[in-house]
C-alpha cells in the first residue's frame, strides 16, 4: 500500500504550491493529478498577476511559493498596472507563454524531492472517526495520507456548456472528477454550484494586426520573484497584445443566439462572477453601450492561437463566429475554439478554518476553486497555505495563520472563512482595508521573517531582506535629520512651483511636498558625500520616499492595525458551544456556530455581530 | 466598533441635582485626557494612584466649566482595573453634561451599560458569579445603533444617515474604480467631480451637525435663567408662566434665597426656567450664597433673561457683570412691570409679570436665539444625540481630509483611505459598510471584466 504523508489532489495552480511546498518542508509528498502534463495548465487566459492578483504573488514568493518563479521564466510581456497611481496600488502582470508555463511547472513539481507525481483520478476521500486516512483511486486502489489537499479545481462534476450543448469535463477536452463531491457530502459537507466562463480561441495568422490597437509591455520588465536575477531577465522575447471593440452590429448578431444560450434560459444553475461576465452579460445589463473593449493576447511565442479577453461566451459557436468577423481586425478571423461556460461544485468555504483545513474533518484541507474562488492567484495562495499547514501539523508544529494586515493572503482567507459568498471570489485591492501597507514592493520585508520561520526562505535570504530593511529605516532617520540651507533650496523650490522656505526644513519635511521628489533633494544636498551610499538604490530610495511621504496615512492604517489586535490575540476556543449562550441574538448565535471564528477579531467580521454580542462573548471567554 | 481597550466615560452619580456628582473614566487614555482639560498644581500623570486633587476643569478656549475633585486610580488598582479617573463637579445636570460631552470629542466613548463591571470582570476584578449578571445587562440594554429606530426622530436621521452613507459608497466606489479596474475601457471621475461630489455630502453633514443644537434643545429642554436685581419682578414672572403661586413673591428685596427650578412645554419646546436670587451685595450670610448660585446658573445656562424694572433705569452695572459671567449673545434684556408705566424705548422687549403683556414676544425671542430663524419641521433629521453628534463630526473631519489628499495631488488610494474612514465613523451610526458594498456599487454602475 502506498503512503503519503501529504496528498494533494489536483495539479493545478492551488495543487502545484501544496504538493512542493509540502514536500520542501521534508513531509513525504504526492501529487495525484489525471494527467502529469496537466500540471500547471493555464485554464483561461495566458496571465499571471494584475490589480491585487499581482500582490498575491509577490506574497506567495516571499513566503517561499513558486508561481513568481515559473511566471518570470516564461513570461512574454510584464507590466506594472496602476504605474500612475500611487505605489500601495502598483500591480505586476504577464502574459505568458501558455506552453512554456506548462512545462516549467512540471519541471519543477519534477524536480521536487521528496515529491511523488501518481497520475490516478481521485475518487473518494477516506476518513476515520473525523480523521482523513486516504483516498482511494479511480482504480480502486488506497493511498493512505495523514493530510489532504483537495485542490481539484473546477473539475468535481465539471459540465461544459456551449450554446445548447452540455459536456461533461472540467476543462476543454478533459474529464471531469466524479465521486469526491459525493463522498464529502456523505461526511456532512456542504456543497454548491458556481459557474464561469472562457473566450473563444482564434487562429494567429488570421486576424489583421494591422488595423488594430498595440499594447506592449514595460521597457524595463520588473520580474514577480525577488530571487530572479535581473541579469537575463526577461528571460524570453517579449511581445505585445493588441486592442479591438465590438460594435452594436456585433451585439445584433450575438443577441440572435439568446434563445440558445445556457445562462438566459436557464440551464446553466451556477452563479457567475460579475467581474468577468460573459459578452451576452456586458450586452443585457449595459445595453447603453454600443461597444465593449477586447483584447488579443498571444497565447505563446510559437503558437498559432490568440486569446480573445473580454469576450467570454457560452453562446452557440456559430454565433460567436459570426459576430467576431463584424469585429475590426477578425473580418477573416478562424476560430479554432469557441468559448464555453463551465459549471462546478465547490464547498462553501466557512466550512473550513484559517488554516484551510475542514472544520468536519482533522488533515483535510481545501484549496483554490473548491472554496469558491477564481483566478490562478487566489487559488496558488491558498494551496500555498494549506500545503504549509498539512506539514506544520504533521511536524507537530505551530500553524501559520497570516492576518488581514499581513498580506492580501490574509485577506483573501479571512473573507473566505467568515463571509458568505455567492458568486466566485476574486481579489480587488479594496478588499485589504490595510491596503496602503499591503503593498507590493514590501511582500519581502513583510512575510520573509514567516517564510523563515517554516523553513522556506534561507538564512541567507532572510539576511539580504532585513539588511535592506535596515537600511530603508536608517534613510529615513538621515532624511529626518538633515535640513539643507534656504539658498540652496528655495531655486528648486520655486522651479517645481512650490513655496519658498523662510527657515531651513527637513527632507524628511519637503519630501512631503507633492511637487518635490526625493532624489531632487538628495541631490541638493552640499555635502554630496555624506548621502548615504544606498540611496542611489532606487528600490531603497522609493520605500523611504513612500514612507515620508505618506507617513500620515500609513501612520494611522499601523494605528488601527495595532487596535485591532487585541481582538485578534483573544482566542475563542474549538469546542465552545455559541448556540448555548442564551444572550447572544439568535442570528449571532447562528452565524457563530456556521462559522467557528478561532479569535474575537474573526467573530467581529462575521454577519449580524454586533459589539454587545462581542461583549457578551468576552465575557464567557473568560468564565 | 468598541475596543475594551479604548477609554470611556459616564456619570457614576444618579443623574439630576445633588450637592456633588462624580464622572467616571476607564481606559488607558483617561488619565492623560482628564489631564488635558484639568488645570491643577500637578499633572494627573505624574500623581500616584489613588490620590485626590484639585483644580478646574478647563474647555480647550479655555472656558473654566467648574471647580472639581480629581481621583486618580492606576492599573490594577482601579474598579475596572485600568487606569481610571472620577472627576468630582458639582452636582448640576447642565456641567455633567457639559463634561461628558467635551470628553467625548476628545475621542472617548460613552460607556455602554454594564461596560465598568464588564471590564472589572474582565480584569479579574470582581468575582465570577456576577459574569451571568453583566451579560444580561448587556443583553437587555436596547441597541444604541440606529438599526432598530426607536423613535420617529431617530427613524428620519437614521434614514438621512442611510443616505449620506449610500453617496459616500458611490464616491468610494468611484475611487475604488480607478484602483482596482484601471485597465478597463471606462471613463474615471475626474477630481472636481469628485470634490463636488464631496462637497454635496459635507454640505449634508454639516446641516445634520447644525442640527443638534436643536436636537439637544428638543430633548433636553432650553435653559432659562431669569436673573436681576432684587425686587425687579424675577419670582413673579416664573409664577405667570406656571399659573400657580409657585415662587413666593413679595415687595422685600431679597425674597429669594436659592434657585428654583420648574419646566414648562410652549409650542413643542421644554424650557427648563430658573428663578434665582436678585444680585446684590450684601452681608446677609444666606443671600450671599444664593447670590453666588444665581452666577452659577447664568454660567451654566442657555440662555438668560435680565430682568430690569420699567420704571427705572436699565441696569448697565449688573447687564456689565453678567457679561463677564456668560457671552453677550445669550442674555436677552427684557424690562418688567410694563403696566406701571407708558414709556417704552424701542428696541426693547416689554413684559409684565402682572397682565401678561408682551409674554409672547419673549417666548418668540427665547425660541429664536436657541434655534436659529432655521425651522426644523417635523419631518427634518435632526441629531438628539451626543454620540451621532461626535460620530458625525468625525466623519466630517475624514471629509475634509480627503479633500486635503486631493488638493495635495495625493492618488486615489489615499483619498479611498479617508473615504472608508468617514463611512466607519458614520458606521457608529447605522452600521458597517463592507468593502462588498462599495464592490456592488461598482458592479451595479461598469461595465467591469474581461
Ligand atoms: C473554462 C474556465 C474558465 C475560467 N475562467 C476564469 C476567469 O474568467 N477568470 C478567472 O479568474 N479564472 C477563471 N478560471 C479559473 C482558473 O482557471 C482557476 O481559478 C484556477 O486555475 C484554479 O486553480 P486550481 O488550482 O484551484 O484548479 P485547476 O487549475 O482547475 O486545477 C485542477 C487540477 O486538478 C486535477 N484534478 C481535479 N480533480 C482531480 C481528481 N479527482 N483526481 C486527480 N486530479 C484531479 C485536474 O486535472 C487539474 O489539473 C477559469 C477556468 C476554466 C476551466
Ligand atoms: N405692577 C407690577 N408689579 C410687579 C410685576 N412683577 C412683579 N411685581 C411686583 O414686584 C415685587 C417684587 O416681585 P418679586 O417677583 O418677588 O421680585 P423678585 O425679582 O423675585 O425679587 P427677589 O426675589 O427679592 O430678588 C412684588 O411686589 C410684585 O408683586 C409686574 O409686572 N407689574
Ligand atoms: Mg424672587
Amino acid at each position: 500500500m502506498k503512503s503519503y504523508d501529504v496528498l494533494v489532489i489536483g495539479g493545478g495552480h492551488a495543487g502545484i504550491e501544496a504538493s512542493v511546498v509540502a514536500a520542501k518542508m521534508g513531509c513525504k509528498t504526492a501529487l495525484a493529478t489525471m494527467e502529469k502534463q496537466g500540471i500547471g495548465r493555464l485554464s483561461c487566459n495566458p496571465a499571471i498577476g494584475g490589480t491585487a492578483k499581482g500582490h498575491l504573488v509577490r506574497e506567495i514568493d516571499a513566503l517561499g511559493g513558486v508561481m513568481g518563479e515559473i511566471a518570470d521564466a516564461t513570461g512574454i510581456q510584464f507590466r506594472m498596472l496602476n504605474r500612475s497611481k500611487g505605489p500601495a496600488v502598483w500591480s505586476p502582470r504577464s502574459q505568458n507563454d501558455r506552453t512554456l508555463y506548462n512545462n516549467k511547472a512540471v519541471e519543477v513539481v519534477e524536480n521536487t524531492q521528496n515529491l511523488d507525481i501518481v497520475d490516478f483520478s481521485i475518487i473518494e476521500i477516506i476518513q476515520e472517526a473525523g480523521v482523513v486516512t486516504g483516498v482511494k483511486t479511480a482504480e480502486g486502489e488506497f493511498i493512505s495520507a495523514k493530510a489532504v489537499v483537495l485542490c481539484s479545481g473546477t473539475f468535481l462534476n465539471g459540465l461544459m456548456h456551449v450554446g445548447v450543448d452540455s459536456i461533461k469535463g472540467g476543462r476543454f477536452g478533459e474529464q471531469p472528477a466524479v465521486g469526491i463531491t459525493a463522498s464529502l457530502v456523505a461526511m456532512g459537507f456542504e456543497s454548491g454550484r458556481l459557474k464561469t466562463g472562457t473566450p473563444p480561441r482564434l487562429r494567429k495568422s488570421s486576424i489583421d494586426f494591422s488595423s488594430l490597437e498595440e499594447q506592449a509591455g514595460d521597457e524595463i520588465p520588473q520580474p514577480f520573484s525577488h530571487r530572479t536575477l535581473l541579469e537575463n531577465f526577461p528571460f524570453q522575447p517579449q511581445v505585445s497584445c493588441h486592442i479591438t471593440y465590438t460594435s452594436e452590429e456585433v451585439h445584433k448578431i450575438l443577441e440572435k443566439g439568446f434563445d440558445l444560450s445556457p445562462m438566459f434560459t436557464g440551464r446553466i444553475q451556477g452563479v457567475g462572477p460579475r467581474y468577468c461576465p460573459s459578452i451576452e452579460d456586458k450586452i443585457v445589463r449595459f445595453a447603453e453601450r454600443t461597444s465593449h473593449q477586447l483584447f488579443l493576447e498571444p497565447e505563446g511565442l510559437e503558437s498559432d492561437l490568440i486569446y480573445l479577453a473580454g469576450f467570454s461566451s457560452s453562446l452557440p459557436a456559430e454565433i460567436q463566429l459570426e459576430a467576431m468577423r463584424k469585429i475590426k481586425g477578425l473580418e477573416e478571423v478562424d476560430m479554432v475554439r469557441a468559448g464555453y461556460a463551465v459549471e462546478y461544485d465547490f464547498f462553501p468555504p466557512h466550512q473550513v478554518d484559517l488554516t484551510l483545513e475542514t472544520k468536519l474533518v482533522k488533515g483535510l484541507y481545501f484549496a483554490g476553486q473548491v472554496n469558491g474562488t477564481s483566478g490562478y492567484e487566489e487559488a496558488a495562495a491558498q494551496g500555498l497555505i494549506a500545503g504549509i499547514n498539512a506539514a506544520l501539523k504533521i511536524k507537530g508544529e505551530e500553524e501559520l495563520v497570516l492576518r488581514r494586515s499581513d498580506a492580501y493572503i490574509g485577506v483573501l482567507i479571512d473573507d473566505l472563512v467568515n463571509k458568505t459568498t455567492d458568486e466566485p471570489y476574486r481579489m480587488f485591492t479594496s478588499r485589504a482595508e490595510h491596503r496602503l501597507l499591503l503593498r507590493q514592493d514590501n511582500a519581502d520585508i513583510r512575510l520573509s521573517h514567516l517564510g523563515k520561520r517554516i523553513g522556506l526562505i534561507g538564512d541567507n535570504e532572510y539576511a539580504q531582506v532585513m539588511e535592506k530593511q535596515r537600511k530603508v529605516e536608517e534613510g529615513k532617520r538621515y532624511c529626518e535629520q538633515t535640513k539643507l540651507p534656504i539658498a540652496v533650496i528655495n531655486p528648486l523650490l520655486e522651479e517645481a512651483g512650490s513655496q519658498a522656505l523662510q527657515t531651513p526644513e527637513t527632507l524628511s519635511k519637503l519630501s512631503k511636498r507633492p511637487e518635490i521628489t526625493l532624489r531632487q533633494l538628495l541631490d541638493k544636498v552640499p555635502a554630496q558625500e555624506s548621502v548615504p551610499e544606498y540611496f542611489s538604490n532606487q528600490e531603497i530610495l522609493d520605500k523611504v520616499e513612500i514612507d515620508l511621504k505618506y507617513e500620515g496615512y500609513i501612520k494611522r492604517q499601523q494605528d488601527q492595525v495595532d487596535k485591532m489586535e487585541r481582538y485578534e490575540e483573544i482566542r475563542i476556543p474549538f469546542n465552545i458551544d455559541f448556540s448555548s449562550i442564551k444572550q447572544l441574538s439568535t442570528e449571532a448565535r447562528e452565524n457563530l456556530t456556521k462559522h467557528r471564528p478561532r479569535s474575537v477579531g474573526q467573530a467581529l467580521r462575521i454577519a449580524a455581530i454586533t459589539p454587545s454580542d462581542i461583549s457578551i462573548l468576552l465575557v464567557y471567554l473568560k468564565k | 466598533m468598541n475596543n475594551y481597550e479604548d477609554t470611556i466615560i459616564a456619570l457614576a452619580t444618579p443623574a439630576g441635582y445633588g450637592a456633588i456628582s462624580v464622572i467616571r473614566l476607564s481606559g488607558k487614555d483617561s488619565i492623560y485626557t482628564a489631564n488635558n482639560y484639568f488645570v491643577g498644581k500637578r499633572p494627573l500623570y505624574e500623581v500616584q494612584s489613588h490620590s485626590v486633587h484639585y483644580g478646574k476643569l478647563v474647555t480647550p478656549n479655555s472656558e473654566v466649566i467648574d471647580d472639581v475633585l480629581v481621583t486618580v486610580f492606576r492599573a490594577p488598582n482601579s474598579y475596572t482595573g485600568e487606569d481610571s479617573v472620577e472627576i468630582s463637579i458639582h452636582g448640576n445636570p447642565l456641567i455633567t453634561t457639559k463634561v461628558i460631552e467635551l470628553f467625548m470629542h476628545a475621542g472617548i466613548r460613552n460607556a455602554e451599560p454594564g461596560e465598568f463591571t464588564r471590564r472589572a470582570y474582565l480584569n479579574g476584578r470582581i468575582d465570577l458569579a456576577q459574569a451571568e449578571a453583566v451579560a444580561e445587562l448587556i443583553s437587555a440594554r436596547s441597541d444604541t445603533s440606529l438599526r432598530g429606530a426607536r423613535n420617529q426622530l431617530d427613524g428620519l436621521l437614521s434614514q438621512k444617515v442611510t443616505q449620506l452613507r449610500d453617496s459616500l459608497i458611490k464616491t468610494s466606489s468611484l475611487v475604488e474604480l480607478e484602483l482596482d479596474f484601471a485597465e478597463e475601457d471606462i471613463e474615471f471621475v475626474d477630481r472636481t467631480s469628485l470634490v463636488s461630489m464631496i462637497n454635496d455630502i459635507l454640505t449634508e453633514l454639516e446641516s445634520l451637525i447644525a442640527s443638534y443644537s436643536f436636537g439637544k434643545t428638543v430633548r433636553e429642554g432650553i435653559n432659562v435663567a431669569l436673573v436681576g436685581a432684587p425686587n425687579v419682578g424675577k419670582s413673579s414672572l416664573l409664577n405667570y408662566f406656571l399659573k400657580e403661586y409657585r415662587a413666593i413673591v413679595s415687595d422685600i428685596p431679597g425674597t429669594t434665597r436659592d434657585v428654583l427650578r420648574e419646566e414648562l412645554t410652549i409650542d413643542g419646546i421644554l424650557y427648563k426656567l430658573f428663578d434665582t436670587a436678585g444680585i446684590r451685595d450684601t452681608d446677609d450670610v444666606i443671600e450671599t450664597e444664593g447670590v453666588k448660585r444665581s452666577k452659577e446658573t447664568v454660567i451654566n445656562s442657555d440662555l438668560v433673561v435680565f430682568l430690569n424694572d420699567a420704571t427705572e433705569q436699565f441696569n448697565t452695572q449688573l447687564y456689565a457683570e453678567l457679561c463677564s459671567l456668560t457671552p453677550q449673545e445669550r442674555i436677552i434684556s427684557v424690562f418688567n412691570k410694563c403696566d406701571k408705566t407708558e414709556n417704552r424705548l424701542t428696541n426693547n422687549i416689554y413684559i409684565s409679570a402682572k397682565t401678561g403683556e408682551g409674554i409672547n414676544t419673549l417666548f418668540q425671542v427665547l425660541r429664536e436665539k436657541m434655534l436659529g430663524v432655521n425651522t426644523y419641521t417635523e419631518k427634518t433629521a435632526i441629531v438628539t444625540n451626543a454620540r451621532h453628534h461626535v460620530a458625525l463630526t468625525k466623519a466630517r473631519e475624514n471629509l475634509t481630509n480627503s479633500l486635503t489628499a486631493i488638493g495635495n495631488q495625493f492618488t486615489g488610494e489615499y483619498i479611498a483611505t479617508d473615504l472608508r474612514a468617514a463611512s466607519e465613523s458614520l458606521a457608529e451610526i447605522i452600521g458597517e459598510v463592507s468593502s462588498d458594498d462599495v464592490l456592488n456599487s461598482i458592479f451595479s454602475s461598469f461595465c467591469i471584466g474581461k
